[in-house]
């Protein structure tokens, strides 16, 4: 298969007088395995790859992608991405990044892994079914495993613009994940567990299965308790979805459609001094981390909330000219669409205790394991929030009976003014977020 | 799409290590898309994907691989590439021979790819003008039109070969209106597996007005009270709870996997009297119907509760071998690029006898919902929760104040087994379902009530 830059200079090299074109080209190797009963169930390979081209012409935007590289069908979306800027409303502030908003050095980053390729796939099915059986022997009460998983991927993606900007960047990772079933009589509580690396060696499987089989054993039992507002302690993964939708509020897009409860608040104090909150992707921790965005600009370590002041977007070429505050290098994109705006690697700044130190203090608090609902149930936009929630009663500075059929409410707002404590805990998580327990002032926790 | 004589030949090079069953699952899709914002065309998206999955089927276990090179040498690879990975040791030559089953694709009366691009943009258009004149507190308004078409070919070592088309339409409408409680979003997408058509039923307009009229009645809205209470789900509002609470647990595929609260409950009244849920991929028109499923198996109407009694699962291909009986036409895949699963299409739980108004009448107090959010299920568990978009209070048997930012939690089983009346209206509601794979689904009820049901609003203790 060809080099994704190649082609996607190829792309960028049709452009005729009067017009720019972008081209990017991604191509993905990637394993799948999972496991059920000490069996393989599925095992698939795949290699695919596809294209996104941008026009831009008469300041008007077209966009095509192809869903494979093959010549008949990069044509065929030159043809229709061109056809489609007929369409478009001109925008001053539409283009293609120029060279200059290029032009930052690029963090050195070491995000590949040439092993993952070389490792027998016999060996991933053989990790996928230690985790089965490390998770189903973890506890007694652990009655089944509802699934097992390994999934690894080597990313390339390279950008070409006929402006002359290119970029290419690659990255390996690899997860394992597995889902306990616990049960007491009738009862069944799931809990989740997984671990995340670039390559096999760093994941570790005992921990995903002692993870599944804690959150599932550790629910059984639970009741629904009456409703009454109390202290509520995210538990790292529910602090890192938290995040994932105030990004979603901290993106410059949002901010311009009038979309972010955030619009027109920077310099205020949004939140408790304990918050700073940063977006960086050249954290190679991250397992967002890149050093170009999907526009092929550099990316760059981005203060958003700063001792609970608003200090900054995201941005991506288009909402950093029209809004004046110039791209961050936030340009994210999937094929099927032109760049958006988003978070890649989301962090607070920890602060001094454990999240067992956290517990302790509390004389009573709710612990959320697991919330459900958050996208129906927060809005970036209003900032409500109620989310349905499974976790532990907090008495006296220890975990007491676990809980469900629980839903906590309040306002994002409200609960990042309303922020007591980071915890020392910073775990990078899938996704576009670190995690860290997190200790809430009183939400109103609804049950019975 | 392909080649009969290529097909059986990478049939044969797919059973090579020993597999029990192979199967080509190939798929080209074209898409429109276009996004209208702020009173102009942000994007007008073309996309084109196809290529071919290769599954071989050995025992228990499942070798896949896919391409994107549709060439024979292609599929050859791929082909060679799911057999090894069905980890079989076998040396076999096995000759398929292929016939042509008969499809008669869902009809269509105007291909959206005949509709010219300007015609498209038109629509969103008039969606935005007939939004605005709704009142001055609508201050955004976006629009979203899309059309797709995917052309599926499934081949088989049993010797089937099948073809279908399926082209979907849909319209979607997002206002935000701006009161001095905030800004509120209210949405309206409807979408059918048909053409260009869909626009002669529900015109641009009609979107556009639900969209803002929900949008400034929930700027009146106080917060939602919390805790259990009379719940009364409006016609096709619900639909989607029973989807999630209900339908995932009546997967052939998790009940296998022993994560459904229904596993082992066949004949077992696990409703209340009077409720009937059913799959049916076949239903006309809607956003979740085909003429065959993604491993080639025709749609049909499959009864999962009748009268309060658990009847059957759906099955997919896997599954329905494992229990030694046919599948139910369940098996979906997002794209080539996925093996299939289990997955609902036109989730329906049937229309009973009670008048939708005398059920509110009936309802001295509780919470009118009219529309719903997305939603999230443990099939293990059957335990969920709902985001509620759009509601009332009934007070007195009357639908008064509007409430917002309630979520709905409960228990799937326990939901069946408290619906107290079930309204003689019935709508049904698209939406995508995403169990790893994003399909298009939709869900559809008559106005009921369910007796009990745990609210949590935002409304001070």
């Amino acid at each position: 298969m060809p080099e994704p830059l190649g082609v996607a200079r190829a792309v960028a090299a049709e452009a005729e007088p009067g017009e720019a074109i972008e081209a990017y080209v991604l191509r993905t190797r990637e394993t799948d395995v999972a496991v059920l009963r000490g069996d393989v169930e599925s095992l698939t390979v795949a290699e695919q790859a596809g294209v996104g081209i941008r026009v831009l012409r008469d300041g008007r935007q077209g966009y095509a992608w192809a869903g494979a590289l093959d010549p008949a069908l990069l044509d065929d979306a030159l043809a229709e991405a061109r056809d489609n800027a007929r369409f478009a409303a001109p925008d001053p502030w539409l283009g293609l990044p120029t060279p200059d908003e290029a032009a930052a050095p690029p963090a050195r980053l070491d995000l590949w892994r040439d092993d993952l390729a070389s490792v027998a796939t016999n060996a991933k099915v053989d990790l996928t079914l230690a985790l089965e059986a490390a998770t189903a022997s973890a506890d007694p009460r652990v009655r089944g495993v509802e699934s097992a998983d390994y999934h690894d991927a080597a990313i390339e993606a390279a950008v070409a613009s006929s402006l002359g900007v290119e970029a290419a960047t690659r990255r390996t990772a690899c997860s394992c994940s597995a889902t306990a079933l616990a049960s007491a009589g009738d009862e069944t509580r799931t809990g989740f567990g997984f671990s995340v690396g670039r390559s096999v060696d760093e994941l570790d499987v005992d921990a995903a299965a002692r993870d599944a089989a804690t959150r599932a054993t550790r629910l059984l039992g639970a009741v629904q308790p009456r409703t009454q507002r109390l202290p509520v302690v995210l538990d790292p993964i529910v602090t890192a979805s938290l995040l994932a939708v105030i990004g979603a509020a901290l993106n410059g897009e949002a901010v311009l459609k009038g979309r972010s409860m955030f619009a027109g608040r920077d310099g205020e104090q949004v939140a408790a001094p304990v918050v700073t909150l940063v977006d960086d992707p050249t954290d190679p921790r991250a397992r967002g981390a890149t050093t170009h965005d999907a526009e092929g600009v550099p990316t760059r370590r981005t203060p958003l909330l700063d001792g609970g002041t608003l200090t900054g977007f995201l941005q991506n070429v288009y909402t950093g000219r029209r809004s004046g505050a110039g791209t961050t290098g936030a340009a994210v994109r999937d094929l099927a669409s032109p760049p958006g705006v988003g978070a890649r690697a989301l962090a607070l700044t920890p602060g001094d205790h454990t999240p067992d130190a956290i517990v302790a203090s509390l004389p009573a608090a709710l612990y959320v394991q697991t919330v459900s609902g958050l996208h129906s149930g927060t809005s970036p936009v209003s900032g409500d929030f109620s989310v349905g929630a499974v976790g532990l009663m907090v008495r006296d500075g220890a975990f007491a009976e676990p809980v469900r059929e629980v839903t906590v409410a309040s306002t994002l707002q409200r609960m990042l003014l309303d922020v007591v404590e980071v915890g020392a805990d910073l775990t990078w998580l899938p996704g576009s977020a670190a995690g860290a327990t997190l200790l809430i002032d009183e939400m109103q926790v609804s049950g019975s | 799409m392909l080649d009969p004589d290529v097909l059986a030949q990478t049939l044969s090079v797919a059973l090579r290590s020993g597999g029990d069953f192979a199967e080509v699952f190939a798929e080209d899709r074209a898409s429109t898309n276009v996004t209208f914002d702020d009173g102009r065309v942000e994007d007008l998206v073309s996309g084109h994907r196809r290529g071919a999955g290769v599954r071989v089927v050995r025992g228990e276990s499942t070798g896949y691989a896919h391409t994107a090179d549709l060439s024979e040498p292609g599929l050859r690879q791929a082909a060679s590439a799911a057999a090894a990975a069905a980890r079989g040791t076998a040396d076999d030559t096995r000759v398929v021979q292929l016939t042509r089953a008969r499809v008669d694709p869902a009809p269509v009366t105007v291909p959206p790819d005949t509709v010219a691009k300007q015609r498209k943009v038109d629509l969103l258009e008039r969606a935005d003008a007939a939004a605005r004149t709704r009142g001055g507190a609508v201050q955004q308004v976006s629009a979203a039109y899309a059309d797709g078409r995917r052309r599926i070919l499934v081949a088989n070592s049993d010797g089937l070969l099948v073809e279908d088309e399926q082209v979907r339409t849909r319209l979607s409408v997002s206002c935000v209106a701006v009161g001095d409680t905030g800004r509120r979003t209210g949405t309206e997408a409807p979408g059918r597996t048909v053409g260009f058509e869909l626009f002669d039923e529900v015109p641009p307009e009609e979107v556009a007005t639900i969209a803002a009229d929900r949008a400034l009645r929930m700027l009146d809205a106080r917060p939602a009270p919390s805790g259990p209470m009379p719940v009364v789900l409006r016609r096709g509002a619900g639909g989607v709870l029973f989807h999630e609470a209900c339908g995932h647990g009546l997967e052939a595929d998790l009940v296998d996997r022993d994560a459904s609260v229904f596993r082992g409950r066949i004949g077992e009244q696990v409703a209340a009297p009077g409720v009937t849920l059913v799959d049916d991929g076949a239903y006309p028109r809607e956003w979740g119907t085909y003429a065959v499923d993604d491993e080639g198996t025709p749609a049909r109407r499959t009864t999962l509760i009748e009268d309060g009694r658990l009847t059957d699962y759906m099955f997919d291909w896997l599954r329905a071998r494992k229990e030694g009986r046919a599948s139910t036409g369940n098996g979906r895949r997002e794209s080539y690029q996925h093996l299939p699963l289990v997955r609902m299409t036109n989730t329906l739980l049937l229309a009973g006898d009670d008048d939708p108004d005398a059920i509110i009448a009936d309802t001295p107090n509780g919470l009118y919902c009219v529309a719903l959010g997305g939603g999230q299920v443990d099939p293990a568990t059957g335990d969920f929760v709902f985001g509620v978009t759009e509601a009332y209070l009934i007070e007195d048997g009357r639908i008064t104040a509007p409430v917002r930012a309630a979520q709905l939690i409960g228990n799937g089983p326990e939901v069946l087994r408290r619906i107290d009346a079930i309204g003689s209206d019935f709508e049904t509601w698209a939406g995508t379902c995403g169990k790893g794979q994003r399909v298009p689904v939709s869900a559809g009820q008559p106005t009921l009530r369910v007796s009990e049901l745990t609210v949590g609003g935002t409304a001070r203790a």
